[in-house]
């Protein structure tokens, strides 16, 4: 079966409330048929708005929404058939787990028996047979949760919206739906747009994440590449961990290119650099720099220890190094450990394949 | 329980239970004291005057203790035929210490209002006791039947009968148009005489139509107060509220002025030639007026429920609703309507409770055919001055009241209010 690359299409869209600030910018944005795709950004960044748009809630203020080649625009959420999952879960509070799964079937005029079948098949799906007949009032968070999604999946809609879905849970419930919920959507192979503004859900979950910052799409890749490939400084910040440099392009030769720092010269990549006398930052993850380096690599500089912070499975060694106080570094706990002191001298070393040159801070 | 079960000891040895009431005995003392204050003033102000009204309107002690002895006496007699002797005797003295205390004539009124033409045959044998005409060694049953033919009627003998236990349901009859007839029995008052009737079912018809007609016009006031944003809702908030602040005179007076036949409202319908300026509509001193101003003034009072109730709905669940494939209409009336029935049974039980105990305005208003059952009320107790009368239909009114709170509370559930 061949899957439609562009099966919602977010065509050149702006989003105002008040006429005056632009919510979203000149979205441009493609969504494949079957794919699990995450708008991931800080709140504010218009992510909800665009969930809200592409659900009917809101209408675009120019340009137009797609679903499978046809303009949606002008189509009410109720006819547009894509399900949705709220923040709160929105399952309606008197009506029972049946009732609240039927309730999509039987606005669509379905016979009893199909209904009864889909119903049980939604609920084996987040395995909460049996629950039937409670209230949503006398279910957990996380069964409230899973119960709202098997609603928004019961009545076979080719996209599903997903509006922060976990926010409401403790931690570990939060993890075990994100494997639930992936696991879902790869048996049936829904389309999913998921909202979050966790980094590490949607690096857990998608095959695709959209990064939004002030109203655009900073970075458009999936997880692996998002997390090694930043393109720019706020995605770099906004994901995982990050030591950054300030400096001025001193050389650029291809791929490369030399950054002058305060005190010292380093060797990175040239992302989003072109020219000599370019303000730079340059970031590089902390897992990416080693200590004491027994292979030549081409970045080798000492700095001080100025703490160590153990954090169980990794240490956590915050370094002054080129100036930079808040260097960390994170150091596997394994049994031929390091002697790490605070106050230390140590040389810290790293490749300039892992420095990456991106727009200034 | 089982026996088995072992008493739980704290580390004192004193039994848990002992040690958990003696700590919570201090904080229900003060609980209780709080409450204290309003307990009593419900006390005076509420259980005491409704009891104090139950009594007056069973009460009929006066005449059981103006004719001690003839009641006495009667207790012997069947009531069939005419009493025997000792009867007439037990009354005659009975009225000879009426007269001697100048209380007769009361006697003579109470026992007219259980049978017509008591108050001339009284009379009549209060002169010859005066004129010492009764001679008291001689059979006093065939003096007094000669004083006036009605002595000898036994109707009017059985009528005296009648009035003999100190408690009496006559009050709750009359309020119902039924009276005890002759014979003991419960019969209806003449059909063009039954005028509480039609106030009773004026009242609660007046109470059902304003209880709807501020449900139609609350609930999307109380839509829009709760979905607006803030500082519009704060606005229609006030409007809301603003008549509510205002005196209910003051409200009731206005509406005298727009509705009257020279008034804003008629002066505008001629204007815009809606009606000749010789045939203006009456709209006020009858129903119309009863149910515009009831309305006005009764409408916060369901729409402060509704809101409140409304306020709490998540917007989420009707887009809910409408992303699961419902129509807004179905959203609506599947998804957001069931959840604001806690604020509609609140707002409804409010109004129809505030609406069939009225008084003010349908009084000012009401004019002949828009008036209520607390008008009447207040007319016995005003003018009449019959008080066991008002007191009855008082208290027929709260049991009213109470019965539609209990049918309520069958169909929806106390449970189920909500007023904010």
């Amino acid at each position: 079966m061949s899957k439609n690359p562009e099966f919602v299409k977010f065509d050149k869209v702006d989003k105002s409330y008040d006429g005056k600030v632009l919510v979203v910018k000149d979205l441009q944005l493609d969504i494949a048929e079957g794919e699990f795709i995450t708008m991931l950004g800080p709140s504010g960044s218009g992510k909800t708005t665009c969930l809200m748009m592409l659900a009917g809630f809101e209408t675009p203020t120019n340009g137009e929404i797609l679903l499978d080649g046809n303009i949606i625009s002008n189509i009410p959420p109720h006819k547009r058939g894509i399900g949705m999952v709220f923040q709160n879960y929105a399952l309606f509070p008197h009506m029972t787990v049946y009732e609240n799964l039927a309730f999509p079937l039987r606005v669509r005029k379905m016979e009893k028996d199909e209904i009864d079948k889909k119903v049980d098949k939604a609920l084996s799906m987040v395995s909460l047979n049996g629950f039937e007949t409670r209230m949503p009032g006398q279910l957990s968070g996380g069964q409230q949760q899973r119960v709202a999604v098997a609603r928004a999946l019961v009545f076979d809609p080719a996209v599903v919206l997903m509006d922060e879905p976990l926010g409401a849970l403790d931690k570990n419930l939060r993890e075990s739906m994100q494997y639930e919920i992936k696991h879902i959507h790869e048996s049936i192979g829904v389309t999913v747009v998921y909202v979050t503004h966790d980094q590490s859900e949607a690096l857990t979950m998608s095959n695709r994440i959209a990064v939004f910052n002030d109203g655009k799409v900073q970075q458009l890749s999936n997880p692996a590449e998002l997390y090694e490939k930043p393109v720019n400084s706020f995605v770099a910040e906004f994901i995982g961990e990050n030591n950054t440099f300030n400096g001025e392009v001193a050389d650029i030769s291809g791929d490369e290119c030399k950054v002058k720092l305060s005190n010292a010269e380093i060797i990175a990549s040239a992302i989003s650099v072109k020219s000599k006398g370019e303000k730079t930052t340059v970031s590089l993850r902390p897992e990416r720099a080693l200590i004491e380096p027994s292979e030549k690599m081409d970045n080798m500089f000492s700095g001080k220890i100025e703490e160590v912070i153990y954090h169980g499975d990794h240490t956590r060694v915050r370094i002054n190094l080129l100036g930079n106080p808040e260097f960390i570094l994170k150091v596997p706990n394994s049994t031929s450990n390091l002697e790490l002191k605070v106050k230390q001298d140590i040389k810290i070393g790293w490749n300039s394949s892992d420095a990456r040159a991106l727009d200034p801070k | 329980m089982s026996s088995e079960t072992k008493q739980i000891l704290t580390t004192d040895g004193i039994p848990l239970e002992v040690s958990l009431k003696k700590a919570e005995k201090k904080n229900k003392i003060k609980a209780f004291l709080l409450v204290a204050p309003l307990l009593l003033f419900l006390f005076i102000t509420y259980v005491f005057p409704i009891g104090e009204m139950f009594t007056r309107s069973v009460d009929d002690k006066m005449i059981t203790n103006m004719l001690p002895k003839t009641f006495k006496a009667m207790e012997k007699w069947d009531g069939k035929e005419l009493p025997p002797e000792e009867v007439f005797a037990g009354f005659y003295s009975d009225y000879k210490v009426l007269i001697e205390n100048q209380t007769q004539g009361k006697l003579g009124q109470r026992l007219n209002k259980e049978k017509n033409g008591f108050n001339s045959i009284t009379k009549k044998l209060m002169r010859q006791i005066k004129r010492n005409k009764i001679d008291e060694s001689q059979s006093i049953k065939e003096q007094i039947m000669k004083v006036h033919k009605r002595w000898r009627d036994v109707e009017y003998w059985q009528a005296i009968k009648r009035t003999a236990p100190p408690y009496t349901m006559a009050k709750y009859l009359k309020g119902m148009d039924m009276y005890f007839a002759a014979d003991g029995s419960i019969a209806q008052v003449d059909e063009d005489r039954r005028i509480h009737r039609i106030l009773w079912l004026r009242t609660l018809e007046i109470a059902l139509f304003v209880t709807i007609f501020c449900f139609l016009m609350g609930y999307p006031i109380a839509h829009l107060l709760a979905t607006l944003p803030m500082k519009y809702s704060n606005l229609l908030m006030i409007c809301v509220l603003l008549p509510f602040w205002t005196s209910l005179l003051v409200r009731t007076a206005s509406w005298m002025i727009l509705l009257q036949q020279q008034g804003v409202v008629n002066d505008f319908f001629v204007l815009i030639g809606l009606v000749a300026d010789n045939n203006r509509p009456e709209m006020m001193y009858n129903k119309v007026g009863t149910y515009v101003a009831m309305t006005q003034i009764l409408l916060p009072f369901m729409v402060l429920p509704l809101y409140s109730v409304m306020k709490t709905i998540s917007p989420s669940l009707m887009r809910a609703g409408k992303s699961l494939g419902g129509t807004p209409f179905v959203a609506f009336w599947k998804v957001y309507f069931p959840l604001t029935i806690p604020g509609i049974g609140a707002g409804c039980l409010l109004v129809f409770i505030l609406a069939i105990g009225y008084y003010i305005t349908p009084a000012l208003v009401g004019g002949a055919s828009g008036t209520l059952i607390s008008n009447q009320i207040a007319y016995h107790m005003k003018s009449t001055l019959d008080w066991s009368f008002a007191s009855a239909m008082g208290l027929m009114l709260l049991s009213g009241v109470l019965v539609i709170y209990w049918i309520y509370n069958k169909l929806v559930g106390v449970d189920n209010i909500k007023l904010g």
